[in-house]
């Protein structure tokens, strides 16, 4: 990048440098690999070899197993469902109330602004959240997945500043067109933010896609699980007692069989991967410009 | 047609149109269309951030979910007494006090280093390899990286206790372990996070101007001088914001991580405050007693939001807010 003259210690730098960080390249690499390879062995390989990075004989029958279960369609099913409806649900939400928070005129703004700044260093906790949840019916329901964080402050936040930077020229000529502040807002706001909401879509989709935990707290029904949740439930019934389990595999699972149910969760992420990386690294610098 | 509009804002904001001399009701008839865009996001954060907020009351009574929200009794602070006075208590600020250190020691730096090392990367192509392989676990969930954890850890078969038995003879069960149950914690994080984590440092690395350098190579200045006195001063804003930030929720263990660690074995350092409510909560059921817990946590947190948003200024960082 610049120039340099180097010394015979930087060159040895350079040789560890380049080294180290290889090493920390495949470090991070491997484990998904031998998981791949280790969901294509069969039981006895995986028993008999710690560790390889391809098979000896490769079977599908994990796979061919898993994707037999209705279990585990049941949750990829369900799975796909909230992420896709949650990333709609919380795009349109965020958008939506963007848009107004972004007008510096707004009667109320201000007070709005500072309420939605306060529940992100203050909330009411797990408990008090799971009562609203279950007063609102929505125990066992997918819903129950999405709408209590179907708002991210942050994103709000971040999106609203973006909103500010447009130019506001366009808005008033569209204004005095005849167009509404409704009409500003789909016709003009709307195309113009395209970045914004692939951005912003790729995050919300990789929340949702990744959650457990509130899965575990509203969802008991075993049938409505989304598979981080069942694969959470295979590791834990199979290396430790963790409080009550209901299990509906009738024989406790293989290994090939765990591995396998990693990489399908893993799969959707890892298919995306390359917008991920480049829209979550420009995402990460709107974050850092305050707004 | 942009000039002209740009003219006639001028007069919107001196001239009779005034919005400031608009009467209140014509201002929000004026602008009802954004009021209706408003209202799905207002009620979302009544509904779930204010009403819980509101719950937290539950923290001063004895809730029964048999009398509900408005008939259970009240009692002051039972639940905060009996839970200062329970060892659970110095458990608890115990581990999530030593987990926030060896995160801040052990996980804190690690990101700064590689993005340095990387920074030292000529091979454009070599770089942006290294880079795309170590952000991938960024993106996986837990529930993944500790099934993998798992995997490799496993007593039966584990690749990692294959070698420590070569080695040593026995094996080391980590995942039950309460000795190698925060070494596992800080690991996982570091091996998770560190990549992702070198993005904010390399994009801050990325606006120093070369001129820099070239006037540091002019005053003889060799490689690792460069690297010191140009590079390091560069990430020094960066570093400084996020260790205030870092302080700011220094109580926020990664709640979903632990939980995914924690087992029988290992909870007497395991437990944070976070798993505590839960596991009190949600399984046994004491929904008083772990709302006080979990608003105790909450209010130590935004002490040391804002005191970290006060220090931040003092030392005339940008603030948090």
């Amino acid at each position: 990048m610049h120039k340099m003259h180097n010394t015979p210690l930087g060159r040895v730098f350079d040789v560890f440098n380049h080294i180290f960080l290889a090493l920390l390249g495949l470090a991070t690499f491997i484990p998904f690999v031998y998981v791949i390879a280790g969901s294509f062995a069969t039981e006895s390989e995986i028993a008999a070899r710690p560790f390889f990075l391809i098979p000896e004989t490769i079977t599908t029958a994990a796979y061919d197993y898993i994707f037999s279960t209705t279990t585990f369609i049941r949750s990829i099913g369900v799975s796909v469902l909230v992420t896709v409806l949650g990333t709609l649900v919380s795009l349109l939400l965020t958008m939506t109330m963007a848009y107004p928070l972004s007008r510096k005129k707004l009667l109320g703004r201000n007070l709005i602004l500072n309420l939605v700044v306060f529940t992100m260093v203050f909330n009411g906790g797990m408990i008090p959240t799971y009562m609203v949840v279950k007063s609102l019916g929505l125990l066992d329901s997918l819903w129950a997945l999405i709408l209590p964080v179907a708002i991210n402050p942050f994103y709000l936040i971040i999106v609203k500043s973006f909103f500010q930077n447009l130019p506001s020229e366009l808005e008033e000529s569209a204004k005095i067109d005849g167009c509404s502040d409704m009409g500003v807002f789909w016709r003009i706001v709307i195309p113009l933010s395209k970045p914004v909401i692939a951005t912003f879509t790729l995050f919300y989709a990789v929340f949702y896609w990744n959650d457990f935990f509130n899965a575990l707290l509203y969802i008991s029904d075993s049938a409505k699980w989304p598979v981080q949740l069942l694969l959470q439930q295979l590791m834990m019934v199979a290396n430790m007692d963790f409080g009550e389990m209901d299990t509906m595999l009738a024989d406790p699972p293989e290994e090939s069989l765990k591995m396998a149910v990693v990489v399908v969760a893993t799969v959707p992420i890892l298919i995306f991967y390359p917008f991920l990386q480049k829209h979550f690294a420009k995402g990460i610098l709107l974050g850092s410009v305050k707004g | 047609m942009s000039l002209l509009s740009m003219k006639s804002r001028k007069v919107k904001t001196n001239g009779p149109l005034d919005t400031n001399q608009l009467t209140k009701t014509q201002q929000l008839l004026k602008d009802k269309w954004l009021y209706v865009l408003l209202l799905p996001g207002i009620v979302y954060f009544v509904l779930f951030k204010y009403m819980p907020m509101w719950g937290v009351l539950m923290a001063f009574q004895d809730y029964s979910p048999f009398k509900g929200f408005w008939q259970s009794d009240w009692v002051g602070f039972d639940h905060f007494q009996y839970f200062f006075q329970n060892p659970d208590f110095f458990r608890l600020l115990r581990n999530t006090l030593i987990l926030a250190l060896y995160d801040l020691i052990f996980f804190f730096p690690a990101p700064i280093i590689i993005a340095l090392m990387l920074n030292e990367l000529r091979m454009q192509f070599f770089k942006r390899t290294i880079q795309t392989l170590v952000y991938v676990p960024h993106f996986m969930s837990w529930v993944i990286i500790a099934s993998i954890t798992y995997v490799f850890l496993t007593t039966s078969g584990g690749a990692v206790n294959a070698v420590v038995e070569y080695f040593t003879g026995e094996k080391i069960n980590f995942l039950s372990s309460p000795d190698w149950f925060r070494p596992m914690i800080i690991g996982q994080v570091i091996w998770k996070e560190t990549g992702w984590g070198t993005v904010i440092f390399l994009a801050a690395l990325a606006s120093v101007s070369p001129e820099q350098y070239e006037a540091a190579i002019m005053d003889g200045a060799g490689r690792f001088r460069r690297m010191w006195h140009v590079t390091l001063p560069a990430l020094r804003s960066t570093i400084v914001i996020l260790l205030i930030l870092r302080l700011g929720n220094f109580l926020d263990q990664g709640f979903q991580q632990i939980f995914l660690m924690t087992n029988s074995l290992n909870r007497s350092v395991a437990d944070v405050f976070d798993t505590y409510v839960y596991f009190v909560g949600i399984t046994q059921g004491a929904f008083s007693y772990s709302t006080a817990v979990g608003l105790f946590k909450a209010i130590v947190g935004i002490i040391l939001i804002y005191g970290a948003d006060y220090l931040a200024k003092k030392l005339k960082q940008p603030g948090l807010f």
